[in-house]
């Protein structure tokens, strides 16, 4: 086909690494913009971020009767775990996200094909600019609220809370990549909303935002950590930041984050380059 | 045409939804089937709960999952019927309301038929079932009165979420981004209706479970069902009213639904 070209030109292969640099910021700083446009939105979201933190933790907490240690967590660092953890769910954004599918479907995507930055590097930094916004805008009032209403843990390690922003960048980049393989079946499948469902359900469960996944058995909880991708994206890093384990797991678990990053993005790209030979741009 | 030929037109457009969702067959198969085990995994989320404590609240696994699948099944039907009227936020932030509004139906039941979600009926089949299972596991004693409750029940609070479902969708009329408000009753307050009342700190529990009415649609009928004395000292006719509670709710709703389309003007854009 005549459009042969329409696979993305690979940016790596651009000689200036500043230019690219400048341009992830660029796009970054869009996405940051973008969302911090929507501030009614934000604030509605924030009221349903306390009302779900209030309801969880009281189940949480309800299962911590009698001294018990539900997962090994105290009450403190059960209250922790939900109250940062509504703070952090809209900043990993589990989510459902279409924008790709959607742009498939209607054949926009051409457009992102024949810019010379690669899709999915520009997605990302517009997503990366949208988490940093929600940090702002989503994390800091949960965890306010829930300090004033219930007692919190305190890291006591010092390296702890630095850990949790790169822990939480990690899962950040985690949640998108899983997302934009997601969208990516919309090549194969025209419609991604099977996918997105199945997603939906998966990030949801495997992640821990229904339950702390220390809940469940061990054998289960060892296949979710080495088997899947998903406790990088919501447990570990409330893990990390309510120092559950250990210093040396606490660690681990953060460079395990790493793998997961360093095996999707490059499966990312070769999933992509697929989809993108088969994509036959309908003239018009 | 709008009287003679209204019921056809409305029946046309879910028709048409259906048609158009079922297009693309194996990503609608994919989606019905996660649906459907939405549910059950909800049901397990029960059960993981009680590995780690043996009592929630004061109340063991059979109650718990009899107030959860009541819930569940609830809702569920509720999401099937009018949970599309969520995206009322979304017309009004486009102004493709006006189209439906210069069209010659009624409002409501237009909206939703067009957004009708095929794939929530694997979800409501899955959660009959599990309340029937449910149900013969919790080894109810069985009398005409707790029969009725049972009959009722669902009605009852299938009528009370669609009225959050409802009410929540006004809120786009004057907010035009609060998209997520409406989420903390509706996911929120299913959520809410799955576990016992006594967990919830009072503020939380009068506003939802007494406020709502949300401890009647899981709470209540469950320890009228199990012959469970309530631990908040409600006397046990209360799971009666929910039907006077969906009734109410109803009423608010449909008056603030009138009031929303009145003041409603176009986006302009």
């Amino acid at each position: 086909m005549s459009f042969a070209s329409a696979r993305p030109l690979r940016p790596d292969r651009a000689p200036d690494r500043r230019a690219r640099l400048y341009r992830f910021g660029a796009l970054f700083g869009a996405g940051f913009r973008r969302w911090s446009t929507y501030r009614q939105a934000a604030l509605a979201g924030l009221f349903t971020n306390i009302v779900f933190g209030v309801m969880i933790y009281s189940l949480l907490r309800a299962l911590a009767d009698d001294g018990r240690r539900p997962g090994g967590y105290d009450t403190t660092q059960l209250a922790t775990y939900v109250w940062v953890g509504q703070g952090i769910l809209s900043v990993v954004h589990v989510w459902s996200w279409n924008e790709l599918a959607d742009r498939v479907r209607s054949g926009d995507v051409t457009a992102d094909l024949l810019r010379p930055i690669d899709p999915f590097e520009a997605f990302l930094a517009a997503d990366l600019g949208r988490a940093a916004y929600a940090v702002l805008a989503r994390m800091v009032v949960p965890v306010l609220a829930g300090g004033l209403m219930f007692t919190l843990y305190i890291p006591h390690r010092l390296y702890t809370v630095p850990l949790f922003a790169i822990s939480l960048t990690l899962g950040t980049v985690l949640s998108f990549t899983l997302r934009y393989l997601v969208n990516l079946g919309a090549f194969w499948l025209l419609d991604a909303r099977g996918l997105t469902a199945v997603w939906l359900l998966a990030s949801g469960v495997f992640a821990g935002t229904f339950f702390p996944l220390r809940f469940l058995p061990e054998w289960g909880q060892a296949i979710l950590w080495f088997a899947t991708p998903f406790p990088g994206l919501f447990q570990i890093p409330l893990d990390v930041l309510v120092e559950r384990p250990g210093p040396a797991q606490q660690i681990g678990s953060v460079v395990l984050q790493l793998v997961w990053v360093a095996i999707l993005i490059p499966l990312v790209w070769r999933v992509q380059r697929a989809a993108t030979d088969r994509l036959v741009i309908q003239g018009g | 045409m709008a009287e003679p030929g209204g019921g056809q037109a409305y029946a046309r457009l879910v028709r048409a939804q259906i048609r158009s969702q079922t297009q693309y067959r194996l990503s609608f198969a994919i989606d019905v089937a996660s649906c459907a085990l939405g549910t059950l995994v909800e049901a397990a989320v029960v059960l993981v709960v009680f590995r780690v404590s043996p009592t929630v609240g004061g109340f063991g696994l059979r109650e718990v999952l009899v107030m959860s699948a009541l819930a569940a099944f609830a809702f569920d039907l509720a999401d099937l019927l009018v949970g599309n009227i969520e995206r009322l936020s979304t017309y009004v932030r486009k102004g493709t309301l006006d189209t439906i509004l210069i069209r010659p139906l009624r409002v409501l039941p237009q909206l939703l038929a067009t957004d009708f979600a095929l794939r929530r009926v694997g979800r409501v089949a899955q959660s009959s079932v599990l309340l029937v299972a449910v149900l013969i596991y919790a080894d109810i004693d069985w009398t005409p009165a707790r029969a009725l409750m049972l009959a009722l029940t669902p009605l009852a609070g299938c009528a009370l979420f669609a009225a959050v479902f409802l009410l929540g969708a006004c809120v786009a009329f004057w907010f035009v981004e609060s998209g997520e408000i409406a989420n903390a009753f509706t996911y929120g307050g299913k959520e809410f209706a799955r576990y016992p009342a006594t967990i919830y700190p009072g503020l939380l529990r009068r506003v939802f479970g007494y406020g709502v009415g949300l401890a009647l649609v899981g709470y209540q009928p469950a320890l009228f069902l199990t012959g469970h004395a309530d631990p908040l000292g409600g006397p046990n006719w209360l799971a009666w009213t929910s039907p006077a509670a969906a009734a109410l709710a109803w009423t608010i709703a449909l008056l603030v639904w009138r009031t929303g389309i009145r003041h409603y003007r176009s986006t302009g854009s």
